[in-house]
This record gives structure tokens, sequence and C-alpha cells, in this order.
């Protein structure tokens, strides 16, 4: 069974099992412009939730990417390294950021589902 | 956003699609298909920009040269009619109210183009100083829209709409009576990218007319309209300061690499003392090109560090979309300035290498001659 979830700061986070796939939304990616540049997490780093996993810079500004939940990063998407234009064009799919085996899948129970990203999104003025 | 400044051109914006920012209280266009694309664009094609935002000041009378002479570091003297001339403007202690464009359109005629959120600080520091001049002065920034057409397409355009033959226009020169799109208004061969191109000033009700004239003009030329994002990222390539970042009240012209522009030699102007004392002390810190060895990209405030000390701060920071690379401009100690010089940027909290090479980093490629 896999579901996908969203953070206020606007990363998703797809569960597999114990493995959460983390990466940045459409809507997100639309906001920040062209992605130049990723700065990814290290496989073994320990991170809790909230912490910052990943930083994602456009030509005007780096913005921090959040960890939704807690655990130790066991891939991070290299593909980026090189193209991270990649986030733009499949910020859900090819664009993933990192790969967590959760060491508290309870978290997840604090994040939004797709509908309520969606009026969180429209209630932020946006 | 209903409290910001709208220019001319504002629904035009909306209308293709770009992203309205608040830009020091004006409500304009970032970008509209990307900032990749549109500095891409200039580089390669051409691009339209929306400066309607920067202020214009008109000056007249029979003292208005002595006066211009005495508010800029460079030296206006020997310019002519149509010619435009790039200075510092600054305080007695050298920092700098702002850099501004002069522009002679008549005999005792000048304008002078300021930067945007400038207009009203450098319209008080020249009424306070004009006194004892015979000399009238007038902020005439919301009758004049502008628009900046940049790049190696540009002149061909441009001169599918133009009464008059462009090539007549020189690197800084204007035509203060020109005609563009069936629309009286001032051409200049100017911009802010790094590129050939012109800036068009126009009446604010002809702005849309033109603007939208020239874009499907140049339609098939590769034309696209850029935003504020390729704006700043194409300035900075070419290493073009930018007030509030390589020049300010704090940072001297001196410091920010526009000796050029100051004319210590001429008789006399304000911040003259202190910049010539300045220069004979020796410079504490100057503004230099930074360029990182590896990944990474640089951001304004950044620190500098050399052997882990911070020597400096970035001023200006990007990925350049040209060199493909991180790239900055910083403020940092003379000892450290000179080309070659190896030292590292603070990146949150990991000292990225850099290396000091010569500016600009993008050669500029302006038609002069």
């Amino acid at each position: 069974m896999s579901s996908v979830k969203y953070t206020r700061e606007h990363e998703w986070v797809k569960v597999e099992e114990n493995i959460a796939t983390i990466g940045i939304t459409d809507f997100a990616v639309q906001e920040l412009g062209d992605l130049v540049y990723v700065e990814l997490p290290a496989p073994g780093e320990k991170i809790r939730a909230g912490e910052r996993l990943a930083a994602v810079e456009s030509v005007k500004a780096a913005s921090d990417v959040f960890a939704p939940v807690s655990g130790e990063v066991v891939e991070a998407n290299e593909a980026l390294e090189d193209e991270a234009g990649l986030l733009n064009e499949s910020p859900m799919g090819e664009g993933w950021i990192a790969r967590l085996e959760m060491s508290d899948p309870s978290e997840l129970d604090a994040l939004m589902d797709r509908a309520q990203y969606d009026e969180f999104v429209k209630e932020a003025g946006h | 956003m209903s409290e910001l400044r709208k220019t001319p051109l504002y629904e035009a914006h909306v209308k293709a699609g770009g992203r309205i920012v608040d830009f020091g209280g004006w409500a304009l266009p970032v970008q509209y298909s990307g900032i990749l694309e549109e500095h891409r664009a200039v580089r390669e094609k051409a691009g339209l920009f929306d400066v309607s935002h920067m202020g214009e000041v008109h000056l007249t009378g029979p003292d208005a040269l002595p006066f211009i002479q005495r508010l800029v570091t460079n030296d206006c003297s020997k310019m002519q009619v149509r010619q435009i001339v790039y200075s510092p403007m600054c305080y007695p202690d050298g920092g700098v109210v702002d850099d501004i464009l002069i522009y002679r359109v008549c005999e005792n005629d000048y304008w002078l183009v300021v930067n945007a959120s400038n207009t009203g600080k450098d319209y008080d520091w020249i009424l306070r100083n004009i006194s004892g001049y015979d000399a009238t002065v007038k902020n005439i920034s919301s009758q004049v829209a502008q628009i900046a057409i940049q790049g190696p397409a540009a002149q061909t355009i441009l001169q599918r709409n133009a009464a008059d033959d462009l090539d007549s226009i020189k690197f800084f020169w204007c035509l203060p009576a020109a005609t563009i799109a069936g629309r009286k208004c001032l051409v200049s061969r100017t911009g802010y990218t790094g590129e050939d191109g012109f800036e068009i000033y126009c009446k604010p009700e002809d702005a849309r007319h033109i603007w939208d004239t020239l874009l499907e003009s140049g339609k098939a030329d590769g034309l696209i309209p850029a935003g504020l994002g390729a704006r700043d990222s194409l300035r900075f390539e070419a290493a073009l300061p930018l007030y509030g970042h390589e020049i300010s009240q704090s940072i001297s012209p001196l410091q920010g690499n526009l000796g050029f522009f100051v004319k210590l030699d001429k008789p006399d102007f304000i911040g003259r003392e202190a910049l010539t004392a300045a220069k004979q002390q020796g410079l504490a810190s100057r503004v230099v090109g930074l360029e990182l060895a590896g990944r990474g990209v640089p951001r304004e405030g950044y620190p500098v560090l050399a052997a882990g000390q911070e020597i400096g701060r970035v001023t200006s920071g990007m990925f350049s979309p040209t060199f493909g690379r991180g790239l900055a401009m910083a403020l940092v100690s003379t000892e450290y300035a000179k080309a070659g010089t190896e030292l590292a940027i603070d990146i949150r909290g990991k000292a990225v290498p850099v290396r000091v090479v010569k500016t600009p980093f993008y050669k500029k490629a302006y038609r002069k001659g």
C-alpha cells in the first residue's frame, strides 16, 4: 500500500512500507521557478522531522527542504546533481529528492492528504 | 498588492502570465516563461523589459551643467547634446547616493535617470544642493514610461518599427525626438544586460502600444518579454553594479570598482575630498568577482573566508545561467582582492572553495564605434 502526504512547507512524502520518498510539490516548483541547483543529504544521515533535509535553489534564491518525517537517509536522488531541471519537469516523479527509512511512521498522521493540501494552498492566498 | 504602484504595462504583464512581485513598492513581473529562458533569449536573440519604474529627473537652466559637475563624480564637461554619461552621485563622505545616467537632451536640458527605489531620496538630495545655481529641477518620473529592448537582435527589431536610422545612435548616445511604432519617444543605445540594445522613454499612454507592437514584430526574431529576474542575472554576469549591493551609502564607488567614473582631477564635486583621501590611504576593502570551483550557489550576505576567518561578504551571488556555475561579487579586504587568490564562501555552514577572478564574468557585447 502506498499513499502520498503533504506538508505546510510544500514537501510531499510517498510511503512504501517503511521507506518515505520525499520531494517538493508541483505547486512549490511553480512558485520557485527554474531550479538550477540542489543540495542533497548524504545517505546514512539521521534527520528529525522539521529539520533541513536539502536545499533547492532557483536563479534568484535558495529554499530549504524540510524532512516531513524522522529517519535515516537511505538514498538521495543524485540525478538532480547534474540536472536540477528534473525538479521542474517532474517534481512528484523523477524529481524526488531523498528516501528515508522512517523511525516513527506515526508522524505521517500529522500530514495532509492531497485534498487538504490543495485547500491549504488555496487558503494561503496563492 | 493593491497598494503597489503599477506601470502602464501592468495589464500586459498579467495577460502574458508574468509573475508579479513587490519590487521596491512597484508591482512588476519577476519572470514570464522562466528566468533561464528569458536570460538566454537576451544573450542570443532579444528580450523586452518594462523599466518604467526607473526615475527621471529633469534639470534645466544656465547653470545646469555646473550643477551636474558638482553633483556627480564623473566629468560631464565634454558632453555633447544627445550624449549620455554614467556616473555615481556621492555624499560628502564618499558613500553613494545613487548611480545614474545623465542625458544631455538639449543645450541646457538634462535628464537624470535614477534607480526606482532611490528616486525620492535622489530628488531630495538634488534639491538640497541646488541652491546658488541658476537651474531648476523637476521629478518627471510619473510622466515617463521606459521600455528596454536588449540582445543581438534588438536593433533589427527596433529598426523595423523606427522612423529614424538607429545606426546613427552610437553607444551611450540618444535621439531625443525619435519615433517608434508611430509614437514620439527618446531612444538611447544603453542598457543593463551586457548586450547591445536600446532604452525607449515614452509617454505612459504610449507604452502599451509600443510594447505590443515590438513584441509582435519581434516574435519571429525570438524576442520575448523578460522580467526582473533575468534583468538581475544579466547585469550580474556583466558585473554591472546594483545600488545597495556593490555600491551603497557605505560602499564607495572606488570600492565598487567604479574608479573609472570618479574623476578626482575634476575641479570640485561632492565627495571629492573623501574619495581622494580614501584613494591615497588605500582602500580597506573592494568588490571582486568570485568563482566557485565546484558545486554550490553563493548568495548575498554569505561570509567570505580566508583560512577560516571572515574577510568579506557576498554582495550579489547566483547560479550563472551562461556559465552554469555559482558566481559571486563580494566586498573583501583588499589584501585578498588579487585575481587568483583562493578563498572560500560559507554556504549554509560549509566552506566552499572559490577563486578571485577578473570581472566582468561575461564580456560585454556592446556595439561601440
